[in-house]
């Protein structure tokens, strides 16, 4: 029953906050995701004590017809993404505190429609039910950034939707062709494994491929990704969080549940390919986060290339690698949630996100700079921060697979600290400038918020182990499964 | 002593906490001693595990626990503490302890003095951290820490954005080199499936001298050691890194991080001993790095940029003796080093101290009357660098150009010669800085003073050290001992030359050395001493004094180029990428746009469509055409 509280509680908040005065939205919202990252923090202790627990597991006929049944679980890799939702969200909400928002009760009702739908597609373990909630979670969005955003939201709101939206009916047709070859007509995550499994090489292919796109649309890589920069700056502080935090993981989890185990041969004859195509990722994106004057686009670009690293990672089907994707994708969505948050209040301060404006914000707000600083480190992958771990995994695992790929992935390393450290000298360090000079002192559930992130990166840097430890298992039956596969 | 191992690091990581959070709220006073407390406390321990090291040759492990596993790797955070550990221990905590208290001298009056003790204290805990972890991934937790702080001491005024670009520069330098480790790191994994530096060593049994991936590792992991240790081709951003305030430059630009390079490689040098080629490699780089950076020392004016290029050289003939094999003569090397370049830069930083401020050779002079003791100690520190006759310069070098001239004679003439420059660079500083007639302006000569005792205190430790220091290494035929190398060599063994004519040549090299040493001091009084010299260099000369426009010449080949790539991306990603998904977009309006002319309306069209798509259709499942 645990899946659907986590599922409903949200949801019925959001109802409830509808029903309540606007003033008291954001209070309930942030009530509501508190006690969400209590429910999840409880079952974390299940999970420990028994991954096999029945009460992390939630099936229910639902259309037998079609052979789906409402069904989800929670195992340690859903639980990382889980865990990761569940900590953004309150931060998320705790984010507008000091902020007026306009047509309160609809954002954050908004807001909460879209946990329960990502927590949806964490835990789905039915194929319709996994469709339906990954189509569920762009609905809330894009209202958020029609309504929220900035200048010409219809236009690149639209463009998003369509271009995501295209990517799920390539999934929808994979998704049903594994259902038509399944043994028992059943949308069941393991009957359509063993569908994709008993499939020819050539029919393989053609799921590989349709669900890549939407995978490969979602995170995004190249050359999916021009929907991305142009959403995250035009779309309110919120909603930027809320798809670079949480949403591009669907796409990354979605290679790890539904791709990797699907089709096993397709995953090893295109891997390479795929990689490749991620490396371009990494790198593209990283050289063209070094000429970014808007700081938003610069974390947009280098959210693509992170992202890029994580897929190459997956596809090099090492334990390590997929580890470290699961540990690095926590990072990510805790680094760029707190530098969106960065931008968010240089843009209170000086009305302004293009870095060539800004400058000796140091001088002035000294601590600022230190929380900025602290999660730009993060974000270069600087030892004892959450960053590092998982960009280690991920080469490792590369280098594995092959040494010049892991050679290409890791300028990473090199272009990463260009870009993040041209930012923080161009916004943080030399002299102020005329929009910089009245920059004021951090409020203090501004203050309140970057401590704790830089707190969760810190301890996750100093023990990765906390979020490693949880999706071990799972991870090494995993791996297991599909090298057995292919003996 | 176990216990007190994790306590040698913890006291700087605390003193970094209480002082990053008290931040200006307490006195700099108060600052300046919980700075130097916990260094103080550190260095005590360190003597307490060197002693008991002496009596052992058992090396200490403490876990601290298990970091992170994912698969089958896995790696603890844990210390080792062996001969090799314990020595660089004493240099850490005891320069760093010096060097704290001159800072609390130096920076005095700087507004930020407080943040400096944070960030001092906080690189002696990821320098401690590097020397002490047990596998090749804590040693890069402090290998990239050390480089954190590197960029925030060097950018430490962050207000000029000279300085700025500076740090940034020495941390993308240092991150080309740690892509360099970090393959390494992953290859050593793949080949042994441990990172434990003594589980490496327990499986090189079976593997054959020249094997080609010992080879390409050792490489890798020494592209990380160019970077840190600023040898060419990476080595540029060291004289940059001049940005940061004086005792930064003598902690961490001379007497410790750079040195980290040479570390790793002794660290690892049963690995290194493997592979001939990569310790070829490393002995050429590390000769040309001497000899470059040398001949560049002897045209610049700024005094912190000479010591720069002179610690760029210094390096060099470090990786020049590891590159022979005689590794305890590299170590041997970074300890009398460590003593006299940290000597000469706090003296350097004394001058400044005294010139207001001022870094130019050639509006000093003369200042030997009015800052005597900073004199005297700096002489000493020249003395040592020039390799005097017993001082610890002396010895170290003597040493490495012995091994030098057994492992090649043409190496041997060039070390031997980069010697002799470093004499004559170092007198011609000296010269210009304390000799003839002071060169400022009224204000600055009118402000001269000696420096305080916080700062003068340090200086006169370091100069006995940078005299004494040489006494454990003394060769037999001075009456001395080699104690430094015996107690290293169960950790790095020192190829050893029987010679017969052993002696001869060890007096004939002391015979030289004086005689070189009275050229250069007449030389350099002639030129320099009498106020008559050219500042402004032309020809080859100004090629020299610009570095050999290396920085030009990577401005011109990667950073121009990335820039370029990375707008050319730009306009592509928007153009190219963007325009064909929006083109696609308008495709689809447009095929909608002619298609909606099919809805006429009419309902026999629509029937005659339908009739000739169920022919279609009848005819293709007839034929079985799918």
């Amino acid at each position: 029953m645990f899946p659907l509280l986590l599922l409903f509680l949200p949801f019925v908040s959001a109802l409830l906050l509808i029903a309540m005065p606007g003033k008291q939205s954001k209070y309930i919202a942030f009530a509501s995701s508190i006690l969400s990252l209590v429910a999840i923090l409880v079952s974390l202790n299940t999970l420990r004590l028994d991954s096999l627990s029945s009460t992390l597991a939630f099936n229910h006929p639902w259309l037998s017809s079609l052979g789906s049944s409402l069904s989800f679980k929670i195992d340690g890799i859903a639980m990382v993404l889980l865990l990761l939702t569940n900590i953004l969200f309150p931060l998320i909400v705790f984010s507008t505190f000091d902020r007026e928002v306009s047509k309160p009760k609809g954002y954050f009702a908004l807001i909460l429609f879209m946990q329960s739908a990502l927590l949806g597609v964490f835990m789905a373990a039915d194929g319709l039910v996994f469709y339906i909630f990954w189509e569920l979670a762009l609905i809330p969005i894009y209202f958020i950034c029609l309504v929220w955003g900035g200048d010409g939201r219809q236009r690149i709101t639209f463009k998003f939707f369509i271009y995501t939206l295209l990517g799920s009916l390539f999934m929808l047709v994979a998704l049903i062709f594994l259902y038509q070859h399944a043994p028992n007509h059943s949308f069941a995550l393991q009957d359509l494994y063993m569908a994709g499994e008993g499939m020819t090489f050539i029919q393989q292919s053609w799921v590989f491929w349709f669900l890549f796109l939407a995978f490969a649309i979602k995170m995004p890589i190249f050359p999916f990704h021009t929907w991305q920069p142009d959403t995250y700056t035009n779309a309110p502080t919120q909603g930027t969080m809320l798809l670079s935090g949480i949403m591009l993981k669907m796409g990354t989890f979605g290679l790890i549940r539904w791709l990797l185990p699907m089709v096993p041969d397709a995953v090893s004859t295109y891997s390479t390919s795929v990689i490749i195509l991620s490396l371009i990722s990494v790198v593209y994106a990283s050289a063209i986060a070094i000429v970014q004057v808007n700081f938003k686009r610069l974390i947009a670009y280098s959210s693509i290339a992170h992202v890029g690293l994580i897929c190459a990672g997956i596809f090099a089907y090492k334990e390590e690698s997929i580890q470290g994707a699961l540990v690095q994708m926590f990072a990510h969505g805790i680094n760029v949630v707190g530098l969106f948050f960065i931008c968010d209040i240089l843009q209170r301060n000086t009305g302004t996100d293009t870095i060539t404006e800004l400058g000796g914000i140091r001088s002035i707000n000294s601590k600022f700079a230190f929380w900025y600083l602290i999660i730009l480190l993060g974000s270069v992958a600087l030892p004892l921060t959450n960053g590092f771990v998982g960009e280690f995994l991920l080469l490792n695992g590369i280098f594995q697979y092959n040494a010049w790929f892991a050679a290409i992935g890791g300028l990473t390393i090199i272009l990463g600290a260009v870009y993040m450290l041209r930012s923080y000298q161009a916004i943080m360090l030399g002299e102020t400038k005329s929009k910089t000079k009245a920059f004021s002192a951090l409020s203090k559930s501004e203050s309140l918020l970057l401590g704790i992130v830089a707190i969760i990166i810190v301890v996750c840097g100093v023990f990765p182990k906390l979020i490693l430890d949880l999706s071990a298992l799972e991870v090494k039956t995993m791996m297991n499964a599909l090298w057995n596969s292919k003996l | 002593m176990e216990q007190f191992i994790p306590l040698i690091p913890l006291m700087p990581l605390i003193g970094f906490a209480v002082l990053g959070l008290a931040g200006n709220n307490i006195s700099k006073l108060m600052a300046a001693i919980i700075g130097c407390t916990a260094i103080a406390v550190s260095f005590v321990f360190s003597l307490l595990v060197f002693n008991a090291q002496l009596g052992t040759e058992e090396s200490v492990t403490v876990t601290m626990f298990n970091w992170f596993e994912a698969g089958s790797f896995k790696v603890e955070l844990a210390f080792l503490v062996d001969h090799l550990t314990s020595i660089f221990l004493l240099i850490v905590t005891g320069v760093g302890l010096l060097i704290h208290i001159y800072s609390s001298g130096y920076m005095h009056d700087d507004i930020a003095h407080n943040r400096f003790f944070t960030y001092l204290n906080l690189f002696i805990f990821f320098m401690l951290l590097l020397v002490m972890g047990n596998n090749y991934l804590v040693m890069f937790i402090g290998w990239e820490g050390v480089g954190l702080c590197s960029y925030l001491l060097i950018g430490f005024w962050h207000k000029v954005d000279a300085y700025n670009k500076a740090a940034n520069k020495a941390f993308i330098m240092n991150r080309i080199g740690d892509l360099g480790l970090l393959l390494g790191i992953f290859l050593l994994y793949t080949k042994f499936g441990t990172l434990n530096f003594i589980d490496i060593k327990s499986h090189l049994a079976e593997i054959q001298v020249g094997d080609p991936t010992i080879v390409v590792a050792t490489l890798l992991l020494f592209i990380g050691a160019m970077g840190k240790s600023a040898q060419i081709p990476l080595h540029t951003w060291l004289p940059d890194a001049m940005a940061g305030p004086t005792p930064v430059s003598a902690l961490i630009h001379a007497a410790t991080m750079v040195t980290a390079g040479i570390y790793m490689v002794v660290r690892s040098n049963f690995i290194y001993s493997l592979a001939p080629f990569t310790l070829e490699f490393i002995a050429i780089i590390g000769l040309i790095t001497a000899f470059v950076a040398a001949t560049i020392a002897l045209f610049q004016n700024d005094i912190k940029k000479v010591l720069a290029y002179s610690t760029l050289s210094q390096l060099g003939y470090m990786f020049l003796a590891l590159g022979v094999g005689a590794y305890s003569s590299g170590v041997f090397h970074v300890m009398t080093h460590a003593f006299f370049k940290a000597l000469l830069f706090l003296g350097a930083g004394s001058v400044i101290h005294a010139m207001s401020g001022e870094q130019d050779l050639l509006k000093m002079g003369g200042l030997r009357k009015k800052i005597p003791l900073t004199f005297i100690t700096f002489l000493i520190g020249v003395l040592a660098i020039s390799g005097f006759p017993f001082t610890s310069g002396f010895v170290s070098k003597d040493e490495i150009l012995m091994s030098v001239f057994y492992h090649n004679k043409l190496y041997f003439y060039i070390a031997a010669a980069v010697a002799v420059i470093t004499a004559f660079y170092m007198m011609r500083l000296l010269m210009l800085a304390f000799f003839g007639t002071f060169r400022g302006t009224h204000e600055q000569e009118h402000h001269l003073h000696e420096s305080p005792a916080s700062m003068t205190m340090p200086l006169v430790v370091l100069a006995i050290l940078s005299m004494l220091g040489g006494l454990v290494q003394l060769p037999h035929i001075y009456g001395g001992k080699p104690i430094f190398e015996e107690f290293l060599n169960s950790i790095a063994p020192t190829l050893k030359h029987e010679d017969a004519s052993l002696a001869m040549k060890e007096w004939l090299m002391l015979g030289v050395t004086c005689l070189g040493l009275v050229v250069v001091y007449f030389l350099t009084k002639k030129f320099y001493a009498d106020d008559k010299f050219e500042g402004v260099y032309t020809g080859f000369k100004k090629t020299l004094a610009n570095n050999y426009y290396f920085d030009e010449i990577y401005n011109t080949l990667f950073t121009k180029p990335l820039n370029f790539i990375s707008q050319y991306y730009n306009a592509f990603d928007r153009l190219v990428i963007d325009g064909g998904v929006d083109g696609i977009g308008k495709l689809v309006n447009w095929g909608g746009d002619k298609l909606r002319y099919l809805q006429t309306g009419y309902t026999g069209f629509y029937l005659f469509a339908m009739v000739l798509s169920i022919a279609a259709f009848l005819i293709i499942s007839l034929f079985n055409l799918l």
